[in-house]
């Protein structure tokens, strides 16, 4: 498991500031075995939003089996959670 | 960050609020190599083949949603035309065939399969007669069953013994179907110029000159080209169609790149992406909704079809730029049940027949998903079907009809098709005898514009 492809995914997060999101969302992703390269956060009116690079390479879970912890994370918190491959967005916007 | 908050946030939007999706991921399947005398093993073989290539087409098609978070609306299926494929079996059997595909569609999890359809431009094989007769009972006893005929090509003129068949066709399939408000015919479309690689149904199937198995892709996108131009009000026409093109770009992308981690999860060609706008009943994933956002009162009034020239122009230019390969039909859809605007301009009177033959002119496809009334003769279905076939032949473009005569309706009603095909206004023909002109029969010739070489 150590010569993982690599594979990057964009999470999202939107919802109603309050303490410790990034703590929790963050923690998880450590237990997952997720890394994180990038993070950008900022608060626009109430809402807290947050998109953040991350390598699943060596995750400890297939993809889907991580994004649906990290979407059901969200819903417990009350938040909206989104984990996508990087290759929609480099799709979408770069040529 | 490699990535705008802004350019995050837009694609996550994209899906969210303005219904972006892969409409379908289409498995194409060649069944040359079925061809047997034996209908038992005919039968056999195509379901073993549709199974061992599609089998793992849904499981495949969910993941890459999941790992993508775009949806995938439809996973489907269309194989070789089944009139070659058939062609050594009595007539009799052909329903068995349908009966067949409809097994294989089921245990493959898809909701359509496309390629209960024979090619007559210039004339019709014995495959392709008993497929034809075989039409109305076939879409009568299944439900995943899509058919389609292609009835005129540039090049071959129009087979108008063909076009008057089609017409009697229509008209029995919706008598079987009648219960269920004349629903065969949603199933069934007659073509000028089909393309061989389109993954929309009804006229999806697997031509020859394909390989053994491809995976093509329809896009969606009217609720994301909607937004894009209400947010420029005043932008000419040139600025508008900029707009478009970047619009249909980002989309297209989406289609390329489901594609390709498809294709190669399968282990199957790519084929195409299919660059036609496809609109749903859902609000605001419209095309009449874009066109009058352009600025027309109601869709159907003077400028419309200038309107869906540009809409339809700017889409193929921005998303030419994102695939490396088109094909399909690509061309914006107007089809009448589908799209809550157009069942709106029809409603409120301001949307005729012959208007959508006008726009049929400047966009794919043609006459789609109209209802008439139910009492409309055979033969002016079949005129209404040469008209088209006409615009096609002489345009060089694809052209086709799927006109459901609503057994037991009249004009201004409406009938329910539930589900994925929607609601269809019934709207007014034309009653004048045409009866003599469908009746001479023969073939109409291509033009001079088809001698090129």
């Amino acid at each position: 498991m150590d010569q993982q492809k690599s594979l990057r995914a964009v999470i999202t997060v939107v919802g109603v500031d309050r303490v410790g999101i990034i703590a929790r969302i963050t923690g998880r992703l450590a237990d997952l075995g997720i890394n994180i390269l990038d993070i950008s956060q900022t608060i626009m009116g109430d809402l807290f939003t947050m998109s953040m690079i991350v390598e699943m390479g060596g995750a400890a879970k297939p993809f889907v089996e991580a994004r649906d912890e990290m979407v059901a994370l969200g819903q417990e918190m009350g938040m909206e959670v989104h984990l996508q491959r990087e290759d929609v967005f480099r799709y979408m916007h770069r040529i | 960050m490699n990535y705008s908050p802004q350019e995050i946030i837009e694609t996550i939007r994209m899906v969210q609020a303005e219904h972006l999706d892969i409409r379908t991921v289409t498995m194409g399947i060649s069944l040359l190599d079925c061809a047997d005398a034996d209908p038992t093993a005919l039968c056999r073989k195509i379901y073993d083949k549709i199974m061992a290539r599609a089998g793992r087409l849904v499981p495949v098609c969910e993941t890459i949603e999941k790992e993508l978070g775009i949806p995938i609306v439809h996973k489907r299926i269309s194989v070789t035309p089944i009139a070659l494929v058939a062609a050594g079996i009595p007539a009799a059997a052909f329903p068995r065939v349908a009966a067949t595909l409809e097994k294989a569609a089921a245990a493959a999890g898809v909701n359509f399969i496309g390629g209960f359809s024979a090619l007559v431009h210039k004339g019709f094989t014995v495959g392709d007669e008993n497929l034809i007769d075989a039409l109305p009972e076939a879409l009568a006893t299944t439900e995943r069953v899509c058919a389609s005929v292609n009835l005129a090509t540039s090049k071959a003129g129009i087979n108008m013994d063909a076009v008057a068949r089609m017409g009697r066709v229509i008209k029995r399939t919706a008598e079987l179907t009648a219960a269920a408000g004349s629903i065969g015919c949603a199933k069934l479309v007659v073509f000028c110029n089909v393309p061989e690689d389109n993954p929309f149904m009804a006229g999806a199937f697997h031509g020859v000159g394909e390989p053994e198995t491809v995976i093509n892709v329809g896009v969606s996108g009217p609720g994301v080209v909607l937004q894009a131009v209400q947010q420029s009000p005043e932008a000419d026409f040139g600025q508008l169609a900029e707009i478009i093109k970047k619009t249909a770009f980002k989309v297209t992308r989406m289609g390329e790149l489901v594609g390709r981690m498809a294709s190669e999860r399968l282990a199957t060609r790519f084929g195409i992406v299919d660059l036609s706008l496809a609109p749903t009943p859902a609000v605001g994933d419209s095309i009449a909704a874009i066109l009058e956002e352009m600025g027309i009162e109601r869709c159907g009034a003077p400028g419309t079809t200038a309107a869906l020239a540009l809409l339809n122009d700017a889409v193929k230019k921005g998303g030419a730029m994102a695939s490396s390969y088109v094909g399909g039909l690509s061309g914006a859809f107007i089809p009448v049940s589908e799209d809550a605007g157009m069942i709106a301009a029809v409603e409120a009177g301001a949307m005729s027949l012959e208007k959508l033959e006008a726009m049929t002119c400047v966009c794919s496809v043609g006459i789609d998903m109209v209802a008439v009334p139910g009492d409309t003769p055979a033969e002016t279905l079949a005129a209404l079907i040469a008209d088209e076939m006409a615009i096609g032949m002489v345009n060089r473009k694809t052209t086709a009809v799927r006109v459901i005569p609503v057994v037991g309706k009249r004009a201004g009603e409406r009938v329910e098709f539930g589900g994925l095909l929607g609601t269809a206004p019934v709207m007014a023909i034309s009653r004048l005898d045409v009866s003599r002109f469908i009746g001479r029969g023969g073939q109409i010739p291509s033009p001079i514009a088809s001698l090129t070489n």
